[in-house]
């Protein structure tokens, strides 16, 4: 039976640490489902559980890259308070004076402002990394510090709000969704694109003449892909919007509202922009030289630097790539709350370095996976949820959440020598 | 030898490390289709001068003519420029990557819209693997899973594939079994028959006499010599190596 199932890991070509997370995920789900009599399995609860997770998650994704090649980064909490904070006074104290209040360009400018200023920190940060050989443990620690400070700077400690309400649209909400129609065009576009892309992978390696999975194989996985994005469109198009929100959403459309009236939230927007970031980091990951590279330095620095690869140069671009990517999560967090007070983001470095090595990122360098790294998050984020709907004690959250990140990091730890990788 | 432009001449290099000469004033040339091995115990300065050959250190002075010209070599980049290929003695593979990400790193192949080409690079390493080692079939394991000889044949599938003109081996026998020892010597031959030039270093006096048409011996940093192996005795040569003493009646250069 065990061999069974063996077997059909294999022919499937699936990672087994992968199933090993969607297991523990599905586990923690169905317990604090059983605890809270269902509420923790409804449509709301996973709306609002993909939003809380999108913005570490986001930052999960490079924190893979920084710690594939050997570093850490320590300052991705402040870095994202730093930014919100700025982005926020831009809105509410600069770009009203500069363009007008609620011109259309108010959010497009502060997206702009937070992706650049990560990117610009971060690459300033790889740079001392890289070439002045400081540890990034320091560089990044020190980077803690000085971002905490520099957000109580910018504004003298003033909480800044309210946001732009388009910039508010980023971090989800009533408002903040795809709708119900967008949502399922948008899973149907999404589940066609990933059957497209299994598809034409097979063609490209039958074409080499490699050996390729059965079809039955490939059609279960083809089957199991478009499901899940479906089901996961039709759970969030079952969340109807609330009363108070229908009646101010129908009054800015201009359209009546009348008692029985339903919508339905349908996929949140940072949801949205977190699929596009692990999208686009996969490939980067998987298909291009950069990613490449970051993987070979990872697992052997020396060998990648006598392979003519510039190891300094990369280390820019990865703390570079991670700051842009932490403007992105400063964007969701900062409009999810619409307003920014000099505790945004506090700790959420943790979090994300948490989420990263729960989803399989080896600390020892050159092992981890994107969407690992997004599971991780949403491990993270579901037992945080979940123990607060059952009523448990903050105190006693940090404690199990401590202790279930290094339970999972040993269980890593056994499995990678047990398969002898 | 006849005198021909030497493919390598390498004048007076010298480099140290904290006050130590590792290199001191050594001058090594290399004709096409030739083998020439280089000798010493360790720490002699064998692998830090074929370093400074192969981008890893930059001399601290001396030239380096390619083909009679002077060449710039900072790095790793510059070396693979002039079809300097160099198999490590450590390998220097990335262990968590596949055979054909190592064989290609830092040379990726890609598709018209610049993401690197995995199923392109597979084919290739299969047709250089099926040349070099018919038994390789770990494609796609990560190198780690291989065994010490399947490792040696991606480092030297990687030197090879990339027409290298110059080539330098250091110690490529030394975690073989005998069977893969056969392969690398055969190797060797077929490369110098293509007229490409070879440093092989070792400390396997019997390596160099069967594989090497010059030997250059180095003792603390210096050159004690370079002779024809045709010349000499295996005693002449460890009369080099451990006592630096230079054999008497034998043309030496350097």
């Amino acid at each position: 039976m065990q061999n069974q199932a063996k077997n059909l890991i294999n022919k499937l070509g699936l990672d087994p640490r992968l199933l090993g997370m969607i297991g523990a995920l599905v586990a923690i789900w169905v317990v604090f489902g059983i605890f809270t009599d269902g509420r923790f399995l409804s449509p709301r609860n996973f709306f609002n559980l993909s939003v809380q997770t999108a913005s570490v998650a986001v930052m999960a994704t490079g924190m893979v890259f920084v710690i594939v090649t050997r570093h850490i980064d320590l300052s991705v909490g402040s870095m994202l308070g730093f930014i919100g904070m700025a982005v926020a006074a831009l809105q509410v104290q600069v770009l009203p004076d500069l363009v007008g209040l609620g011109h259309w360009s108010v959010w497009i400018i502060a997206v702009i402002a937070a992706i650049l200023m990560g990117a610009v920190l971060g690459a300033f940060q790889g740079w001392i990394i890289g070439y002045l050989a400081v540890p990034a443990f320091i560089v990044t620690l020190g980077g803690l510090l000085v971002y905490r400070g520099a957000m109580w700077w910018v504004t003298e400690g003033q909480t800044q709000a309210p946001l732009d309400t388009t910039f508010r649209l980023l971090g989800g909400g009533a408002e903040g969704t795809l709708g119900e129609s967008l949502s399922w065009i948008f899973g149907i576009v999404a589940a066609l694109a990933a059957v497209a892309l299994m598809l034409l992978s097979r063609r490209n390696k039958a074409n080499h003449g490699f050996a390729v999975k059965p079809a039955w194989a490939e059609g279960i996985l083809l089957a199991i892909a478009a499901g899940g994005i479906m089901g996961f469109v039709w759970i969030m198009n079952s969340y109807p919007i609330s009363k108070g929100a229908m009646k101010r959403m129908t009054k800015a459309q201009g359209i009546e509202y009348t008692d029985g009236m339903v919508w339905n939230h349908g996929v949140a927007i940072p949801v949205v922009i977190l699929l596009g970031v692990a999208i686009v980091m996969t490939v980067i990951a998987t298909r291009t030289r950069f990613g490449r590279y970051v993987y070979a330095t990872g697992g052997n620095p020396e060998a990648a630097e006598l392979s003519g690869i510039n190891t300094r140069w990369l280390t820019v671009k990865i703390f570079a790539l991670m700051g842009a990517l932490t403007g992105i999560a400063a964007v969701i967090a900062s409009a999810r709350l619409n307003a920014v007070d000099v505790g945004l983001g506090t700790l959420d470095e943790l979090r994300v370095i948490a989420a990263a090595v729960i989803g399989g990122t080896a600390l020892a360098g050159g092992a981890g996976t994107i969407y690992g790294a997004v599971i991780g998050a949403l491990i993270m984020q579901s037992l945080q949820s979940g123990m607060a709907s059952v009523g448990v004690d903050a105190p006693l959250q940090n404690i199990v959440v401590g202790v279930v990140l290094v339970f999972a990091v040993w269980v890593d730890i056994v499995y990678r020598r047990r398969a002898g990788a | 030898m006849d005198k021909q432009t030497p493919l390598v001449d390498m004048r007076d290099i010298h480099i140290s490390f904290g006050g130590i000469h590792a290199v001191d004033h050594v001058s090594v040339d290399l004709y096409p289709g030739e083998v020439v091995g280089l000798l010493g115990h360790n720490g002699a300065g064998k692998s830090t001068l074929i370093k400074i050959l192969s981008g890893a250190y930059q001399a601290d002075g001396g030239e380096i003519y390619i083909n009679g010209e002077k060449a710039e070599i900072h790095n790793p980049r510059d070396a693979r420029k002039y079809n300097i290929e160099t198999i490590y003695q450590t390998l220097a593979l990335a262990d968590n990557l596949d055979a054909a990400s190592n064989l290609f790193l830092g040379r990726e192949l890609v598709t018209p819209i610049g993401t690197v080409d995995d199923d392109a690079m597979e084919a290739e390493t299969r047709k250089i693997m099926a040349k070099l080692n018919p038994n390789f079939q770990k494609f796609a394991e990560p190198v780690s899973a291989l065994s010490g000889g399947q490792r040696q044949s991606v480092a030297i599938a990687r030197a090879v594939y990339f027409d290298a003109k110059i080539l330098i081996m250091d110690e490529p026998t030394a975690a073989l079994g005998p069977h893969e020892t056969q392969m690398v010597s055969e190797l060797i031959q077929q490369l110098k028959t293509q007229g490409i030039g070879i440093f092989l270093i070792s400390h396997d006096i019997h390596d160099v006499m069967e594989l090497c048409d010059r030997a250059s011996v180095m003792k603390n940093g210096e050159l004690v010599g370079t002779v024809d192996v045709n010349d000499v005795t295996d005693d002449d040569l460890l009369g080099m190596i451990i006592l630096g003493k230079r054999p008497e009646g034998v043309t030496v250069q350097g």
